[in-house]
C-alpha cells in the first residue's frame, strides 16, 4: 500500500518535472521579439538534467553496462595509497568535475551566441545528456573494468593499433591546438590593458609564494595557502586599478598582441621545465579553488537576480555570414561548443586518474554522467553571461577590427548596421566602467564573459561602482586557469612526446634528465606557439581559423572515444543497444567531417582555409602574404590529417563491429577477471 | 542538523582530496612519517610525475 502510494507520487513528480521542462523549453525555443528571462534557460536546463540523469542514465547503467556493485574495482583490488585508492563518491565527482572544467565550456558557449541563444542552448542540452554524458560514463566504466587503463591503451586493445596510435596523435594534436587557441584568448583579454596584465603578472609571484609557503613554512596546507593566495589575488586586482591609473606603471604593463605573445611563450617553457611544486602545482590549487567558487557564485547570482536576455533567440548570422566566426548553424555551432555538449578531452579524464578512486562501479554514473551535467550546466551559465549584453555590445567585443574596421564609429556604425543599434559613445563609457581604454574587438570570448558576468554581479553585489573591480576579478579568473591549462597542457604534451622518443633513444624518455626535459618543452611549447602567434598575426583576430580547428580536434577525439565504446558494447553482446553510442558517433562524424571539409574547400575565403590562402595570394602583397598563405595551407594540411587518421579508426571499428556480428572475429572483451567486492561483504550485500 | 553536518563534513573531504591534502596525510601515514618540510618534499618527488602528467581539460 505505501509502496504503491510512493510509485504514484514518484510517477506524478516526474510527470511535473518533464512538463516543466516541456514548457521552459517551448518558451525558450518559440517566444520570438521579445526578451525572455534567463530562469527559463535555468529551468529548462535544470528539468533536462534531472530526466536524463533519471531515467536515460539509469537505462545505460542497468540494461546496457549492467554495473555490478558486488565486482571490486580497481581502486579497492589494486590500493597503494597513492594513484589506486578507495575514495568517496562525492569526493571522486568534485576531483572529476575540478579535471574536466576549464575554459572551454565558458568560450565556445559565448561565441556561438553569435546565432542566438537558441542554437548553442539546445546543443548544449541535448548534446550532453545524449552524448557528451554518455561517452564520459562510459569510457569511466570501461577504464574501471580494465584495472583504470587510459583511452589510448582501450583503442590500441579493443578495436586495433591504429585505434591506438590515432588516439596518441590526436591527443598531441588537441593539446597542442588547444594550447595555441588558449593562449591567443588570454593575449586578446590581456592586450593593451594595463589592469588585467598586471593582475595576472602578479599570479606568477603569488605562486611562487604558496609554493615556498607549502614546501618551508607549512607543509602540505594547501588550502590554507589558497585561501591566502586568493587574498593576494584580490590585492592584485586593486593593485591593478592603481598601476592602471599610474601613468608611467601603466606603460610598463599595457602591452601590445604580439609582445603577450613573447611573454606567454617564454612563461610556458619556464613552466613546464620549472619543478611541479613550484609553479604548476600552486597555480593548479589557487586556480581551482577561484574557479569552483567564481563557478558557485554565478550560480547563485543568476538564481538571484534572473537577468533578461537581450540577445535574440536567432540571429542574422545564421546564414553563415557571422563577424565572430564565418559559417552556417550546421555544422560550426557544434564544434565551437565542444566542451559544454561533448568534448573528447573529457575521456581521457575519464580513463586517467578518476577510474583509479572509483569504490564502486555503481558509483560510475554518478560521477561519470553526473560531472558532465554539471559541465552543461557551466556551459549554460556562460550562455546567459553572454545574452544579458545588448547584441550591439556583444558584437562589438567579439567582433575583429578587419571585419567592423578599427575606429569605434565605423564599428558602431557597421554593427548598427546588422540591426544591434550601437553608439560608438556608450562603449567607451561601458570601457570607462570597466576600466578598459577601449572593448572594440576584444574577440576570443573571454572579454564578452568577463562583461556579462561583471553585469551580473554589479547587480547583486556592489553596484556600478564595482563594475570595474567584477571585470577584472573575471578575467582574472577566466586567464588563471587558461594559464594552468596552458602549464598542464604543455607538460602532459611533454612527457607523451618523452614516452614515444623513449623508443628511439632511451635517456631521452627520463622525465628527470634536464637535455630531454629542455627540448622536448622547447618542442611542445614551438608548436603551440607558432598556432599562437598564427592567431596574432592573423587579420581576423585568430579565433575565426583556431577555435574551429580546435574544435574539429576535439570532437574527433569524441569520435575515437565513442568508437572504442561501440566497439565495446558490441563485443559484450549488447549490439541492440550499442545506438546510445553509436547515434551521438554518426552525429560528430557528420559534424565533424562536413566542418573540416568547409574549414579546407569552402570557396569563401572567411571559411575555407585554400580560399583564403588564394585571396590572399590574388590580393596585395604584403611582408605578411607568405606567411599568411603558408599558415592557411598548414591549418587546411593538420584538419585533412585529423580527418584522414579518424577515418582510419572509423574503418577499423566498423571491421571489428562487422567480424564480431558474423562471427569470424574475437568478440571478448579485454576486461580485468571478475573479484568480489570486499566492501560488498563490509555491506552485507 | 545531523545531515547538515555530514553534508559539511563530505563537502570538506571533497576539497581536502582535490587539494592533494588528504593524499598527503596517506603518504604521512603510510611511512609513519610526521609532517615537515623534508616529508613534503619526499611526497612531492614521488607525486610529481603523478601530478604533472595529470591533463587539465579544455
Amino acid at each position: 500500500m505505501l509502496d504503491g502510494m510512493r510509485k504514484t507520487l514518484s510517477v506524478l513528480f516526474w510527470l511535473a518535472v518533464a512538463s516543466l521542462g516541456a514548457v521552459a523549453i517551448a518558451v525558450v525555443a518559440l517566444r520570438r521579439g521579445e526578451p525572455i528571462n534567463a530562469l527559463w534557460l535555468v529551468a529548462a536546463a535544470a528539468c533536462c538534467y534531472a530526466l536524463g540523469y533519471r531515467f536515460y542514465s539509469r537505462f545505460i547503467a542497468v540494461k546496457v553496462l549492467a554495473l555490478d556493485g558486488r565486482r571490486a574495482t580497481p581502486a579497492e583490488r589494486l590500493e597503494n595509497g597513492r594513484d589506486f585508492l578507495v575514495t568517496n563518491k562525492w569526493v571522486v565527482f568534485g576531483h572529476h568535475f575540478a579535471a574536466i572544467a576549464g575554459p572551454g565550456p565558458l568560450v565556445g558557449p559565448v561565441l556561438a551566441v553569435q546565432f542566438g541563444y537558441l542554437p548553442g542552448t539546445l546543443w548544449i542540452l541535448a548534446g550532453a545528456v545524449f552524448a557528451g554524458c554518455v561517452q564520459d560514463f562510459v569510457i569511466l566504466v570501461f577504464s574501471v573494468r580494465r584495472d583504470g587503463k587510459s583511452l589510448t591503451e582501450m583503442a590500441k586493445e579493443e578495436t586495433g593499433r591504429v585505434g591506438g596510435f590515432v588516439a596518441y596523435v590526436a591527443v598531441i594534436a588537441i593539446l597542442v591546438i588547444l594550447l595555441g587557441v588558449c593562449a591567443l584568448i588570454v593575449v586578446n583579454a590581456l592586450k593593451s590593458s594595463p589592469w588585467g596584465t598586471f593582475t595576472i603578472a602578479m599570479t606568477i609571484p603569488i605562486a611562487f609564494l604558496m609554493g615556498i609557503y607549502l614546501r618551508r613554512i607549512r607543509p602540505g596546507k594547501v588550502m590554507e595557502v589558497s585561501v591566502l593566495g586568493f587574498i593576494l589575488v584580490l590585492l592584485a586586482i586593486f593593485g591593478g586599478q592603481w598601476a592602471s591609473q599610474t601613468p608611467s606603471v601603466a606603460r610598463i604593463f599595457s602591452l601590445s598582441a604580439p609582445a603577450l605573445a613573447v611573454l606567454i611563450i617564454v612563461y610556458g617553457f619556464a613552466a613546464s621545465a620549472l619543478p611541479v611544486w613550484l609553479l604548476l602545482a600552486p597555480r593548479d590549487y589557487l586556480s581551482t579553488f577561484v574557479k569552483l567558487g567564481t563557478i558557485a557564485l554565478l550560480a547563485i547570482g543568476i538564481v538571484v537576480l534572473h537577468p533578461t536576455l537581450h540577445m535574440p533567440a536567432l540571429t542574422r548570422f545564421i546564414d553563415g555570414s557571422g563577424p565572430v566566426f564565418a559559417g552556417k548553424i550546421f555544422p560550426f555551432a557544434f564544434i565551437t561548443i565542444a566542451c559544454g555538449a561533448i568534448s573528447g578531452f573529457h575521456s581521457l579524464i575519464s580513463s586517467g586518474t578518476t577510474p583509479k578512486l572509483i569504490a564502486r562501479e555503481t558509483e560510475t554514473r554518478m560521477v561519470g554522467y553526473g560531472a558532465m551535467m554539471a559541465e552543461s550546466a557551466v556551459a549554460v551559465m556562460a550562455v546567459i553571461a553572454a545574452c544579458v549584453l545588448q547584441p550591439g555590445v556583444y558584437f562589438a567585443i567579439n567582433s575583429p577590427a578587419g571585419i567592423v574596421g578599427q575606429a569605434p564609429e565605423a564599428a558602431a556604425a557597421t554593427i548598427s548596421g546588422w540591426g544591434f543599434p550601437l553608439a560608438a559613445a556608450d562603449m567607451q563609457a561601458l570601457a570607462h566602467a570597466v576600466g578598459e581604454q577601449t572593448l572594440f574587438n576584444r574577440t576570443g570570448g573571454a572579454p564578452a564573459f568577463a562583461v556579462g558576468m561583471a553585469n551580473i554581479f554589479s547587480h547583486t553585489l556592489g553596484g556600478q561602482a564595482l563594475m570595474a573591480i567584477w571585470y577584472h576579478f573575471a578575467i582574472m579568473f577566466e586567464a588563471l586557469f587558461i594559464l594552468t591549462v596552458l602549464d598542464a597542457g604543455t607538460r602532459v604534451a611533454r612527457f607523451m612526446i618523452q614516452d614515444a622518443l623513449a623508443h628511439v633513444y632511451k635517456p631521452l624518455g627520463r622525465t628527470s634528465w634536464y637535455p630531454s626535459i629542455l627540448a622536448t618543452s622547447a618542442l611542445v611549447v614551438a608548436a603551440w606557439g607558432y598556432f599562437l602567434w598564427q592567431g596574432v598575426k592573423d587579420p581576423l583576430g585568430g579565433i575565426n581559423s583556431l577555435w574551429p580547428l580546435f574544435g574539429i580536434a576535439n570532437q574527433l577525439l569524441a569520435t575515437v572515444a565513442l568508437c572504442v565504446a561501440t566497439t565495446v558494447i558490441i563485443k559484450m553482446h549488447k549490439t541492440r543497444y550499442a545506438a546510445i553510442t553509436l547515434l551521438p558517433l554518426v552525429w560528430l562524424v557528420t559534424v565533424t567531417f562536413t566542418a573540416s571539409w568547409h574549414k579546407i574547400f569552402d570557396s569563401n575565403a572567411r571559411i575555407g582555409f585554400l580560399a583564403q590562402a588564394r585571396s590572399l595570394e590574388l590580393g596585395p602583397s604584403t611582408a605578411a602574404t607568405a606567411r599568411l598563405v603558408f599558415n592557411n595551407r598548414l591549418d587546411a594540411a593538420v584538419t585533412a590529417i585529423l580527418v584522414v587518421l579518424v577515418s582510419l579508426v572509423l574503418f577499423e571499428s566498423l571491421l571489428t563491429w562487422i567480424g564480431v556480428l558474423r562471427g569470424n572475429r574475437d568478440a571478448r572483451v579485454k576486461e580485468s577477471p571478475f573479484v568480489m567486492t570486499r566492501l560488498a561483504a563490509e555491506d552485507g550485500i | 542538523m545531523n545531515r547538515f553536518r555530514r553534508a559539511m563534513k563530505i563537502f570538506l573531504c571533497v576539497l581536502r582530496e582535490i587539494f592533494d591534502e588528504s593524499s598527503y596525510a596517506r603518504f604521512l601515514k603510510l611511512r609513519n612519517l610526521p609532517s615537515s618540510p623534508s616529508a613534503y618534499a619526499a611526497y612531492w618527488r614521488e607525486r610529481e610525475a603523478v601530478h604533472a602528467r595529470k591533463p587539465r581539460c579544455c
